[in-house]
């Protein structure tokens, strides 16, 4: 099922409020997951898990240490669907 | 000689979300006693289907997220102490002069289960990276330790039901060393789950007083057959007195000695003739300097257990005399196991404070091994000077506290 990165975005803001607490309108593409919103490494692998089941892809660990901004993980979900 | 003041008090129990009315709760003879409706109760048969539940669920007062990271019993630890933290004035304290004691008896229970029925049935992807923090029994106190940035040092005593206690106790010792000003101190609990009623009740440690649960608690009683399982947290704010004065807090009671002793005798049952936990009572005295009569009030650890109400009779008597006024409140609040002796003395430091010790519910027959003045019906006026705090936990663990007025 094709989806476009908006759409990516708006369901990675919402695991990611879910999972940390983030205000989903901090959730933007340049943001770290680390320094700026503030989510360390466990939270991290619970994002990560929620991402797997929601857009049916695989997050390895060596792939998660790589997703240093939201960007990031939108285009690693874009290009892995 | 360093004195340590008690500056601040929080709680949540079976009979309030704070200290106020847990401790009105508690004057007014209000049972936390109810009936458990819970599926499970049925499915597995389970011959105790009461228990003293929070009166006020932890999530009202929680981020959703902290309630989403932290397993019941953390929660209930920072609620309790960001209460007595504010109590105390929030006091303005080095980190590295501050630090916290928190214990518990069980631990993260909810958790362990809950993520365990997650890889059963889900498997090991499902498994939340937060397992081992929610479930280990140092959580609460680490989680109220980062919620103060406390950088004195953080402690979680585990002595089962006297863990509590042995947390003011560990407090007053680090006071008294002069190793930090202010320490935050108390229990937590919450483990009303199946397994720990199923393991209780083999133990047949519980009330099945099933049709009458605000009944069923049942202190120094002829018929009271166990205790009622309870959940919650109490948290004191204890200080340096000379810290406390220079920043112009109000003083609630003195935490003014303590002891500690264990029995050597059985890994659950009481030795029945009291003589550990009377050691731990005139450790106690003798540390804060008090004589027998000086104690006018005793707040009993008294489960309702068949065994361990009449040995702790006998331990006070033998320690202090049958000249104290007693009141056993897990007639009202059920048995928080970890929290038990957190709660109480801080009911202790109210009763002194106050001049009010309130009554033992469901006391009706006393047992006539018992022999003490327990306040029965509603709450006696009564001026005091000094009070003990008993606690005791499986393993033979016995911790006893002496409290004076302001």
């Amino acid at each position: 099922m094709p989806v476009t990165n908006e759409e990516i975005l708006d369901e990675l803001a919402e695991i990611v409020n879910e999972v940390a607490g983030v205000e989903t309108s901090e959730i933007t593409l340049e943001k770290s997951f680390v320094d700026e919103l503030d989510i360390d490494s466990l939270s991290m692998v619970e994002i990560a898990v929620q991402v797997e089941d929601r857009f049916g892809v695989k997050v390895p660990d060596d792939v998660l240490a790589n997703l240093k901004t939201v960007g990031d993980a939108v285009d690693y979900v874009a290009k892995a669907t | 000689m360093i004195d340590v003041v008690v500056t601040g008090l929080g709680a949540t129990t079976p009979l309030g979300g704070d200290t106020a009315s847990t401790w009105d709760g508690l004057r007014s003879g209000k049972s936390g006693v109810v009936a458990l409706t819970e599926e499970w109760v049925d499915r597995y048969d389970l011959p105790a289907r009461i228990a003293a539940k929070l009166a006020v669920d932890p999530a009202d007062s929680l981020k959703r997220v902290e309630a989403r990271r932290w397993d019941r019993c953390e929660q209930v630890a920072v609620i309790a102490a960001r209460e007595a933290w504010q109590h105390a004035g929030a006091p303005n304290v080095e980190p590295e002069r501050l630090a916290v004691v928190i214990g518990t008896g069980i631990g993260g229970a909810i958790t362990l289960l809950r993520q365990d029925d997650l890889l059963e049935s889900a498997g090991m992807r499902k498994v939340s990276p937060l397992t081992i923090p929610m479930l280990m029994p140092n959580g609460p106190a680490a989680h109220v330790g980062l919620d103060l940035g406390a950088r004195g040092g953080v402690h979680a005593p585990v002595a089962a039901c006297a863990s509590g206690a042995e947390a003011l106790a560990i407090a007053w010792r680090m006071l008294r060393a002069g190793e930090v000003d202010v320490v935050v101190a108390g229990g937590a609990e919450a483990c009303i789950v199946p397994i720990t009623l199923a393991g209780f009740a083999q133990m047949r440690a519980m009330s099945t007083r099933n049709d009458e649960p605000e009944r069923a608690s049942r202190p120094f009683d002829i018929a009271r057959d166990g205790f009622v399982l309870g959940e919650g947290a109490g948290v004191m704010v204890l200080e340096r007195a000379e810290f406390a004065a220079a920043r112009g807090a109000f003083v609630h009671g003195r935490l003014a000695g303590v002891g500690t002793s264990s029995d050597g005798h059985h890994i659950t049952a009481p030795e029945p003739e009291g003589i550990g936990s009377g050691r731990a009572i005139s450790a106690a005295l003798r540390t804060a300097g008090l004589d027998k009569a000086d104690i006018g009030h005793v707040n009993a650890h008294a489960t309702a257990t068949p065994v361990g109400d009449v040995a702790e009779a006998a331990a006070i008597r033998n320690a202090i005399g049958n000249h104290p006024v007693i009141t056993a409140p897990k007639g009202a609040l059920g048995h928080l196991l970890g929290a038990a002796g957190a709660v109480e003395g801080m009911a202790c430091v109210l009763a002194l404070r106050d001049g009010v010790v309130p009554p033992t519910l469901n006391l009706e027959d006393p047992d006539p091994g018992v022999q003490l003045d327990v306040v029965v019906g509603s709450a006696r006026e009564v001026e005091l000077h000094a009070a003990i705090n008993d606690s005791f936990g499986f393993g033979g663990h016995n911790v006893a506290l002496a409290f004076t007025r302001a």
